[in-house]
């Protein structure tokens, strides 16, 4: 052990065994004084009302684990590898084993576990595998000498090759996927409805990225101009019996009126501010629609909203007036699952379009002061770019996608309320934003993916499911402070096929200047 | 061509221009010199509308502009290289570029690229690095050529040789001789380094706390006992 602790500069010589009773005790105090109320008290139903009970025992044991992984922690970081890997490899590996035999015989194992539930003898677990490997990286790094530090530039440049060759390939692999995605064999309903689920957020996602990525204007009342675009069709669809796609142009133009509608008394505001105002107009939209009952029938809701049809084809077993349905139109057998691939494609068409036109009008002029806006307002405003159309497009546009998004899902539900705009949906899009990096398109898919999709489809969790959501986005916010696919690509290239210089080499780029 | 008349400026209550009359002739270069906090740019961000003058007027070959917006001031043929450069980090020199150029005729454009890129053949070198990465030399070399990019015929310049090598500051003063001499283009230089400011300058002004004590052409005010005792006496 003296061997390799002496080859790891940065180590501590031998261990400071006072320091690690210090701490380890602080932890475990700290970790005491939260379970006491939040482990050791639970309320239960019993007959005739709630009663506390007690588990003083858990308590206990939370504590010395406690003590016992920050000391393991401590002897990692004073050089100390090969006993933490042992023990805690073995620990691991035996819970492990526990776990699964628990998993797949249905037996009770607890007897043998320090808790009585599966998931948290799992996250148990975890740590100890967590730690084992930790204290095995650093067990490699002492074997192979210090590692090369890498300076911040070089990590910087390294994150956006990886970002921009990942983007690069992974655009259109995403893509063709997702056009064979419903004919894949292991896709059943249920995968379908959480695919149209994660396209309409990445549609959402792809955009706010204009209004927050791109303008840099903090929205976090985004879901208003969803709650317009739906009730826009809501209402015209039952009242005015028109179909989807007459309404889907004009539920955008309503929700890029009402962004224009926001615009205009935010312009002054930035950064918090305007944040506190957009998001009290969310509210105000939704409190509108809950109230004004004559207009929007208020908590009630709409229901009724007729589906898209397939160029006037409707998607159901017998057209209601004797007219052809799609599947007879194609001779094809008739089946249910034809709606949902409908409309899968046609959320997956409006987000294309979506994504098509941000790609497009970044290179644009108005896209492009739209970036500079975000960058430097007053600069922008010694260029002579007027900062009140360029934020009141920016407003509109986005505006107007998410009231496309809108109508699709009153189509695709069938009924809206004004329950489904509450602030937390604001949060779950922006989260997907900013989770994504701001201004990544890709990266919008990839947390729209790991933020609806992974928590749909791990809905088996129960309770478990919102603590890993937490759990994945502070992971995000270690690893990736700036967002997963943070890299702003620059909208002009001088040389063909992809630009050649980043920070690193543009001393060659410039000699082979043109 | 540009016309500033008791002009009277307000940051809340602090008055920070106290009838400040300057006046810039057409194809000149005239420079404002002063130590800190004497209200240079609040003038310069004055006459861009920025803040607004409270009182006073300012006239663009003739039209008032006071209470035009930004953006529009611009749009009449004046550029602008603000203090601190205030270059894109995050977009390409060739971006900042295409910044400077969105109020000009797009025809133009690959014609002013070659024209700021023969003025600054760093800037060239740079094309496709960010602005963020540039060095302060370059940036400053950027800012103005952003400013050129818009196609003015006033250029404003803030303080250009701030925080710049002396060999820098030489180059980019060389390259403001030259936008006037060739291009004919009128300036206006607010500058803390009066020494070669003046000797560029046809004429200069000297601000004091809000108001122009002295005024007269660059060699008369390179010359002046007073001024050389204020701006010039224990340095370069």
């Amino acid at each position: 052990m003296g061997d390799t602790t002496a080859r790891t500069p940065a180590a501590n010589p031998g261990v400071d065994w006072a320091a690690l009773a210090k701490e380890s005790v602080l932890t475990a105090l700290v970790v005491l004084g939260l379970s006491v109320y939040m482990i050791g008290l639970k309320a239960e139903d019993v007959t005739g009302g709630l009663a506390i009970i007690t588990r003083y025992d858990s308590v206990a044991i939370v504590t010395v684990l406690a003590f016992l992984l920050r000391a393991a922690l401590v002897l990692v970081r004073s050089g100390v590898y090969l006993p933490v890997i042992l023990v805690c490899g073995a620990l691991a590996v035996a819970m492990t084993g526990l776990l699964g035999a628990w998993w797949a015989t249905g037996e009770e194992m607890s007897a043998y576990l320090p808790f009585g539930d599966p998931v948290v003898n799992g996250l148990l677990d975890l740590m100890l595998i967590a730690l084992a490997v930790r204290a095995a990286l650093r067990l490699r790094a002492s074997l192979h000498g210090p590692a090369k530090a890498m300076t911040q530039e070089e990590k910087e440049a390294k994150a956006a090759r990886f970002v921009k060759n990942f983007s690069m390939f992974a655009g259109p692999a995403l893509l063709a996927f997702a056009l064979i995605y419903p004919f894949l064999p292991f896709v059943d309903r249920f995968y379908l409805d959480v695919a149209v689920l994660v396209m309409t957020y990445v549609m959402l996602g792809w955009g706010l990225n204009i209004v927050v990525g791109l303008a840099g204007l903090l929205d976090l009342g985004y879901v208003a101009f969803y709650a317009v675009g739906a009730y826009s069709y809501a209402l015209l669809a039952t009242n005015f019996d028109l179909g989807f796609w007459v309404c889907l142009p004009f539920a955008g133009v309503m929700a890029a009126s009402f962004g224009l509608l926001l615009g205009f008394p935010v312009l002054r505001l930035r950064g918090d501010y305007l944040a506190i105002v957009t998001l009290g107009f969310g509210e105000i939209i939704r409190v509108i629609l809950l109230n004004w009952y004559q207009f929007t029938n208020g908590p009630d809701g709409i229901s009724g909203i007729p589906k898209p049809t397939f160029f006037g084809l409707p998607l159901v077993r017998r057209a209601a007036d004797g007219g052809e349905t799609f599947h007879q139109f194609f001779n094809m057998q008739y089946s249910t699952t034809d709606r949902i691939v409908f409309l899968y494609y046609v959320i997956l068409i409006l987000a294309m379009v979506t994504n098509l036109f941000t790609m497009r009008i970044r290179k644009l002029p108005i896209g492009r002061a739209w970036e500079a806006l975000r960058e430097d307002e007053i600069a922008c405003r010694s260029l002579g770019i007027n900062p009140t159309n360029t934020k009141l497009t920016a407003f509109a546009i986005g505006a107007m996608f998410a009231g496309f998004a809108g109508s699709f899902f009153a189509t695709r539900q069938g009924f809206i309320s004004p329950e489904s705009f509450t602030f937390i949906e604001s949060a779950v899009i922006l989260a997907v934003v900013v989770l994504g990096g701001m201004g990544s398109q890709i990266g919008v898919v990839v947390a729209a993916v790991i933020l609806i999709g992974l928590p749909e489809i791990f809905r088996d969790l129960q309770q478990y499911r919102m603590l890993a959501f937490g759990g994945a986005m502070v992971l995000i916010m270690l690893w990736r402070p700036a967002g997963l696919l943070a890299f702003r690509e620059p909208t002009i290239r001088l040389w063909k096929g992809g630009g050649k210089p980043e920070p690193g080499n543009e001393k060659a780029a410039a000699e082979a200047g043109p | 061509m540009l016309s500033v008349s008791g002009v009277h400026t307000f940051y809340g209550n602090i008055e920070a221009l106290r009838g400040v009359d300057v006046e810039v002739a057409e194809r000149e270069i005239v420079t404002l010199i002063g130590a800190n906090g004497a209200g240079k740019s609040t003038l310069l961000m004055t006459i861009c509308g920025n803040p607004r003058a409270t009182t006073g007027t300012i006239t663009l070959n003739g039209e008032d502009i006071t209470q035009r917006p930004t953006f529009e001031i611009v749009r009449m043929g004046v550029a602008q290289s603000p203090e601190g450069r205030r270059i894109f980090p995050r977009m390409t020199v060739e971006e900042n570029l295409r910044m400077g150029a969105v109020t000009a005729d797009p025809q133009y454009y690959d014609e002013d690229r070659a024209r700021v890129f023969d003025l600054f053949p760093r800037l060239k070198e740079r094309v496709e690095q960010r602005g963020g990465t540039l060095s302060g030399g370059e940036q400053q070399m950027l800012a103005i050529a952003r400013a050129l990019m818009s196609r003015p015929r006033l250029l404003l310049l803030d303080e250009p040789s701030l925080g710049l090598a002396p060999m820098v500051v030489k180059q980019i003063f060389e390259v403001i001789r030259e936008i006037n001499e060739s291009q004919k283009m009128t300036v206006f230089l607010v500058e803390q380094n009066a020494f070669h400011a003046l000797r560029l300058a046809h004429r200069g002004y000297v601000m004091v706390n809000g108001q122009i004590t002295l005024t007269g052409s660059g060699d008369e005010l390179l010359a002046n006992p007073e001024v050389r005792a204020a701006y010039l006496e224990g340095g370069h």
